[in-house]
């Protein structure tokens, strides 16, 4: 008769410091996670490797579909506009547009990938200090939304129209003190100083410049709803200007993004869950600020929102393994993970909520997690309480579906697949792995250093 | 080494040094380790009987075994005796 044999834990032993408080508590995980919609994390892994990125389909459009609620039910005209740059995976960026979603731009690159996607040219905002006078053209050719950053960039693109004798469409950022310090005032024109209203002037004058819309963008991971009212109301206050000059009513007004997501940032006192405000208090302070402002009903303007990290960032996941266990000089463990800094950039921003994947005890040790880059910069949580990990463990990263798979480097190692998940749970690879071939294939190689004797 | 004698270890893991107050908490297998070292026994004789009774090669045990012992010295619970 064979007898089972029991689950091997590392054997850990830690000292109880009886009558010291912690105020972050002990424990953080209490149940593997082991399954994202119904799909098991080993099968994710055992198809597409480890680390790997994986996308709920799910977790997009719910997410997508309660923003869309908190603002269409206060605010009769909204449209949402995905920004680009937290997440340009073209499927990620189709779920975007099948649920309505425009697209904002922040470079001719991800324009062109905005249009491959097949996004009509006037659904298309472009924002971002650097535009060519080629890709202005493109944009008016297209008819895309051109939002202007800086009097340079104004008076390219009227040079630009008057060459081509074609009407841009044109807002101009703007920005302002809200209250949030520091002020992010290196985009755009600025309110308090009379910039943006001189640029506003300069674009009335202009021939073929439309003026159609005023848009800001007060920050990111902004933790205070009440900037975003100080925001709408400083835009609405040029707006109503605008008609009063110039007998011309504004067709939107852009409020940008920034809402934060429910990630923790690095030193907070408390979970990013616990600080975090709802949607719902940026939709009441903006709508309503709008709303009272005294637009006539027949002129309110189209409210545009450009939110990204708090539309994407629930939706991502990062599976990983354990490499190894060390002990530092100290006596602090140390896990070396198979992912780090180089595709999870937002572990220089965030205290990441790390999951093991399989069954744990009920003991657990602080410890330090490395990633395996040889480079010391290269630590994913400083300080975390996790269950003993053996080597080969599994663990899921939560929301970091903003950034990372924008921001992430091919530094020392290559980039992972990203799967997502669909609505009925079947898996797809949105994005291969890259390999020794697609890296090489962009350099090149002069003759002369083509061979060598060791 | 050995394992302090006058240790009180419970079957839970929780264990008490009486010369000097501290207390710790560990999981099973440490705890199985604690007990089997304080009776006495040899790495290759505790090996054998975790690798026996636990899912674990002798290869990740002895790895694991030697980095429990280096905390177990850090926390003043082995005499060298």
């Amino acid at each position: 008769m064979s007898t089972e044999k029991l689950k091997y834990e590392r054997p850990a032993i830690r000292k109880m410091n009886t009558g010291l408080m912690n105020k972050f508590g002990t424990r953080t995980e209490y149940a593997p996670f082991t399954h994202i919609d119904g799909v098991s994390v080993k099968e994710l892994i055992s198809n597409y490797g480890s680390p790997c990125f994986v996308i709920s389909e799910r977790t997009i459009r719910r997410t997508y579909q309660n923003a869309v609620r908190a603002f269409k039910t206060r605010y009769p005209k909204v449209q949402f506009a995905w920004s680009y740059k937290t997440n340009y995976l073209d499927a990620v960026c189709n779920v975007f547009h099948q649920e309505g979603s425009w697209a904002e731009v922040v470079s001719i690159f991800e324009y062109s990938k905005a249009i491959a996607n097949g996004v009509p040219g006037n659904k298309i905002l472009f924002n971002g200090p650097e535009k060519t006078k080629a890709d202005m053209t493109v944009a008016i050719e297209n008819g895309s939304y051109i939002h202007i950053d800086h009097f340079d960039e104004l008076y390219d693109l009227i040079e630009v129209t008057t060459e081509l004798k074609k009407t841009a469409k044109v807002a101009i950022r703007v920005n302002m003190d809200t209250g949030v310090y520091p002020m992010w005032d290196r985009f755009g024109f600025n309110y308090e100083s009379g910039q943006a209203w001189n640029a506003i002037n300069k674009i009335m004058a202009s021939e073929y410049l439309d003026f159609v819309g005023l848009h800001c963008h007060i920050g990111t991971f902004m933790l205070t709803p009440s900037a975003y009212g100080v925001a709408a109301s400083k835009l609405s206050d040029l707006a109503v200007n605008i008609k009063y000059v110039y007998n011309k009513a504004i067709q939107y007004l852009d409020l940008g993004g920034g809402f934060p997501s429910a990630n923790t940032l690095r030193g907070s006192y408390l979970p990013g869950s616990d600080v975090i405000p709802t949607i719902d208090e940026f939709a009441e302070i903006i709508t309503s600020t709008i709303l009272n402002y005294g637009y006539k009903k027949e002129e309110l303007p189209l409210l545009i929102l450009e939110t990204g990290r708090a539309l994407i960032d629930d939706a991502g996941y990062l599976l990983g393994s354990v490499i190894a266990n060390k002990r530092l000089s100290d006596g602090r463990r140390a896990t070396i993970m198979d992912f780090g800094v180089n595709i999870l950039f937002t572990a220089f921003w965030y205290e990441h909520k790390i999951t093991p994947a399989q069954e744990f005890s009920t003991h657990t040790e602080d410890m330090v997690l490395y990633g395996p880059l040889c480079m010391n910069i290269d630590v994913v949580r400083q300080s975390v309480t996790l269950p003993a990990l053996n080597k080969g463990d599994h663990v899921v990263v939560h929301k970091v579906g903003a950034y990372n798979m924008t921001q992430w480097m091919q530094f020392i190692a290559m980039r992972p697949k990203v799967v997502l998940i669909d609505t009925n749970g079947n898996h797809h690879v949105i994005r291969e792995n890259e390999t020794v071939d697609t890296l090489k294939e962009m350099e090149r190689l002069p003759e002369h250093l083509s061979a060598f004797n060791l | 080494m050995k394992i302090k004698s006058n240790l009180a270890v419970s079957d839970s893991g929780f264990i008490f040094n009486p010369s000097n107050g501290d207390s710790f908490s560990t999981n099973t297998v440490g705890s199985d380790i604690i007990r089997l070292l304080k009776a006495g026994n040899s790495f290759d004789s505790i090996k054998k009987e975790i690798v026996e009774k636990y899912e674990v090669d002798e290869i990740l045990f002895e790895k694991d075994f030697h980095d429990f012992v280096s905390q177990l010295q850090d926390y003043y619970l082995v005499s060298n005796d």
